[in-house]
């Protein structure tokens, strides 16, 4: 089949692999009929998650119809139409009886990588490094599928590949962004980030009851996205001084919620940032955490700080005097997808959410090294790319 | 061999001790640069403005950051390297500083060769404690006899947690360096071993206590390859979160060469080795059987594969 992989940083391309097999009772293989681009993937081909192999297979977002399963999987059937949770989740440990989904204690065999750099592990997940499990991914022709007796969700025949696709990832990781903020009426929600995670968190936070929401990225066709199609106010951060504008659109208070969701790749400037980019480069911080600092700092007094943005390792500067002593609340965590899944459907199938209007790309799996360097550069206006297999 | 290998173990000795002063060094420098740049900028005899004090806070944590790594780990020498790292970016400035007007020429040489100094301390200190620890990561002490202790928390009652394990001929499941274990009644039984190189390592076995749902405890018999005693205990987690299941393994390898690759069979890692076991344990008992990705086929293990499908045949 064709896959797209990992080759080494910034190389990605298609290639000719051996199909997929059931190596686990409980596997189900799924021949891929949609498949998209995430930001996290950006975050390993740019080579700042470790533990990356030539030859990797990419890609956690996907969905497609059944083609085989194993004798351990009662619940599905050849043909069934599905959409498969990026963490990979057994069912039966604590945590996922806990319905913390992506802490599966389980399913990453190489529980001890993680265990090395974070003290312990989390659940194993597609076509994401060796730290969190060395599963092959989904931007591909088909993809091995295991525990599909609890992770993959039925789609029902009303509903399009590109409605039900983001259920995989993107539109839960947003809606946990904004469930982790406890949002109360008059709440103002500020998100760092207009990329697909930040749009989904801007919706999710006016359904969850936020009186309003501020975007705040340096991409103006992202942000006019943000205002357009998910009703947020935006601050550009290459025209304004982040800190006083959210100050002054909040009489002074701060926002009550602060998401992260641009991660460790985050952008910035000054000599701050040099210092970052270049402790990067040495090696010697894992992670820029320009979004998080400045997140910390603007927050209200008592507020929460939702970490949504992947971080792999380590930062410096964080301003931990800012929390303690202003009693802020972090909360943060790959998302527990197979939590939101049903009742995310559900709600795409009322209407109340149309996940498509962030879709800007739709290309052949073939073109994903195409895919990857406008999503990367943020060239030809590219919010998100869907890969058709 | 013998003497080799005290020989290396006294080398690592010194230079743990050497790794953990320079981790309280690290971590001084670091909280003066941080908390009083203009201090150590007065110190080492460059400007004190306000570039300068910034550039100094930065160094000061990357200091202590280094500090911290060195302090935590049993056996940093990943973070003694990134100590070197830091360093170099240390001598860089100071040479900037060097040849800038401002500086007080002869106090930064001063620092410079201080810190020199130190990065020199650094890279012999990361140099011993890699050559005695192999390529892996996070390796514990190696004596002749071996301890080695696991916990492990299994989201099952203890009876079925217990039951498991109890037949022993189910071990080579998780074990996998174990062939097979035959029961041979009367409470013995006969273990087999894969050693590398196509060896196998053999011995009878037999139980010394079993408390059902609590606790069995095992030694070898005479004429064992390896002499070895292991109990596993098991107790309920609280709060209904199943058993926690505690494993306590001691062996003594055979001097010669049987002794290098009995050492080689538990892995360079015994430590690792066992907590990978019960890892594998814990998943057969709450999904049925080991887990595995196309990059750990047989389900955890050091060497990775691509995560790409296996060739046909080519699954174990
Ligand atoms: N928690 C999870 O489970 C989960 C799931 C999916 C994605 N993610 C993470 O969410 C993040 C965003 O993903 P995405 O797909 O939207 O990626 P993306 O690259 O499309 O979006 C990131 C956006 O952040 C903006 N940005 C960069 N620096 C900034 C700064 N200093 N201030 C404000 N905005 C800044 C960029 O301009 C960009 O528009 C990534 O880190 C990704 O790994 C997490
Ligand atoms: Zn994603
Ligand atoms: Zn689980």
């Amino acid at each position: 089949m064709k896959a797209t992989c990992w080759m080494g940083r910034n190389t990605v391309q298609v290639q000719e692999v051996p199909d997929p097999k059931i190596l686990n009772a409980r596997d189900a293989i799924v021949k891929i009929t949609s498949t998209s681009i995430c930001g996290s993937d950006l975050h390993l081909v740019d080579g700042y998650v470790p533990s990356m192999i030539k030859g990797d297979i990419l890609g956690h977002e996907f969905m497609g119809e059944v083609v085989e399963v194993g004798k351990g999987v009662n619940n599905l059937s050849i043909g069934d139409r599905v959409v498969v949770p990026f963490p990979i989740a057994c069912g039966a440990c604590n945590a996922c009886q806990n319905q913390a989904y992506s802490l599966c204690e389980n399913s990453n065999p190489n529980a001890w990588m993680a265990e090395e750099l974070w003290g312990h592990s989390t659940a194993g997940i597609f076509g994401y490094s060796h730290l969190t499990g060395g599963y092959a991914g989904g931007q591909a022709e088909y993809a091995r599928v295991p525990f599909a007796d609890v992770g993959p969700l039925k789609v029902p025949d009303g509903v399009t590949d590109e409605q039900a696709l983001f259920l995989s990832d993107v539109l839960p990781t947003g809606y946990m962004g904004a469930e982790m903020c406890n949002i109360r009426p008059g709440d103002v929600v500020a998100v760092w980030g207009a990329g697909p995670v930040g749009q989904f968190a801007i919706v999710s936070a006016f359904l969850l009851g936020a009186e309003r929401v501020i975007v705040i990225d340096r991409f103006p066709y992202r942000l006019q996205m943000a205002r357009d199609k998910a009703g947020a106010e935006t601050i550009n951060y290459e025209e304004t001084d982040v800190l006083d504008a959210l100050k002054e659109m909040t009489g002074g208070r701060g926002p009550d919620a602060c998401i992260d969701a641009a991660g460790l790749e985050a952008h910035g400037h000054g000599v701050a940032f040099a210092y970052d980019r270049a402790k990067q480069a040495a090696k010697l911080e894992t992670d820029r955490p320009t979004a998080l600092r400045q997140a910390i700092m603007a927050c209200r007094n008592g507020g929460i700080v939702s970490i949504i943005g992947v971080y792999g390792g380590f930062v410096d500067k964080f301003p931990i005097g800012s929390v303690m002593n202003r009693s802020l609340t972090i909360k943060a965590g790959q998302t527990h997808v197979h939590r939101y899944m049903r009742p995310l459907l559900e709600r795409i199938q009322n209407g109340e959410i149309d996940p498509t209007f962030i879709i800007t790309h739709t290309l052949p799996l073939d073109q994903a090294p195409h895919g990857y360097e406008i999503f990367k550069h943020k060239q030809d206006n590219c919010e998100k790319v869907v890969l058709k297999a | 061999m013998a003497t080799e290998q005290s020989q290396r173990g006294l080398e690592n000795g010194k230079g743990q001790r050497l790794a953990r002063a320079l981790g309280w060094f690290s971590h001084g420098l670091g909280l003066a640069q941080l908390i009083a740049p203009s201090d150590v900028a007065r110190l080492i005899g460059v400007k004190d403005d306000d570039d300068n004090r910034a550039l100094l806070r930065v160094v000061g944590v990357r200091e202590i950051v280094a500090g911290f790594g060195i302090l935590v780990r049993p056996r940093p020498a990943g973070w003694l390297w990134a100590r070197v790292a830091g360093d170099a970016m240390d001598l860089t400035l100071l040479g900037a500083a060097l040849t800038s007007d401002n500086a007080k020429r002869n106090r930064v040489a001063a620092a410079t060769a201080a810190v020199a100094g130190i990065t020199a301390l650094d890279v012999l200190c990361a140099t011993r404690l890699r050559s005695s620890r192999g390529a892996t990561v996070g390796s514990a002490p190696q004596d002749d006899t071996r301890d080695v202790e696991k916990a492990i928390t299994v989201n099952r009652p203890p009876e079925e947690v217990y039951g498991l394990w109890r037949d022993f001929e189910n071990l080579p499941r998780f074990m996998l360096h174990l062939e097979s274990v035959q029961v041979m009644g009367d409470g013995r039984s006969h273990w087999k071993a894969k050693a590398p190189a196509g060896r196998t390592v053999e011995w009878d076995a037999e139980i010394v206590d079993d408390r059902p749902n609590e606790l069995i405890t095992w030694r070898s018999l005479e004429g064992a390859d390896v002499r070895n005693t292991g109990s596993v205990r098991f107790n309920p987690a609280p709060g209904g979160r199943g058993t926690e299941v505690r494993v306590k393994l001691q062996y003594d390898p055979p001097a010669g060469k049987l002794g290098a690759s009995v050492a080689k069979l538990f892995g360079e890692e015994p430590n690792l080795q066992l907590r990978e076991d019960l890892f594998r344990f814990k998943q057969v008992l709450e999904t049925g059987e080991v887990v595995r990705s196309e990059g750990s086929l047989d389900g955890a293990r050091l060497r990775q594969r691509p995560a790409q499908p296996p060739e046909d045949g080519t699954e174990r």
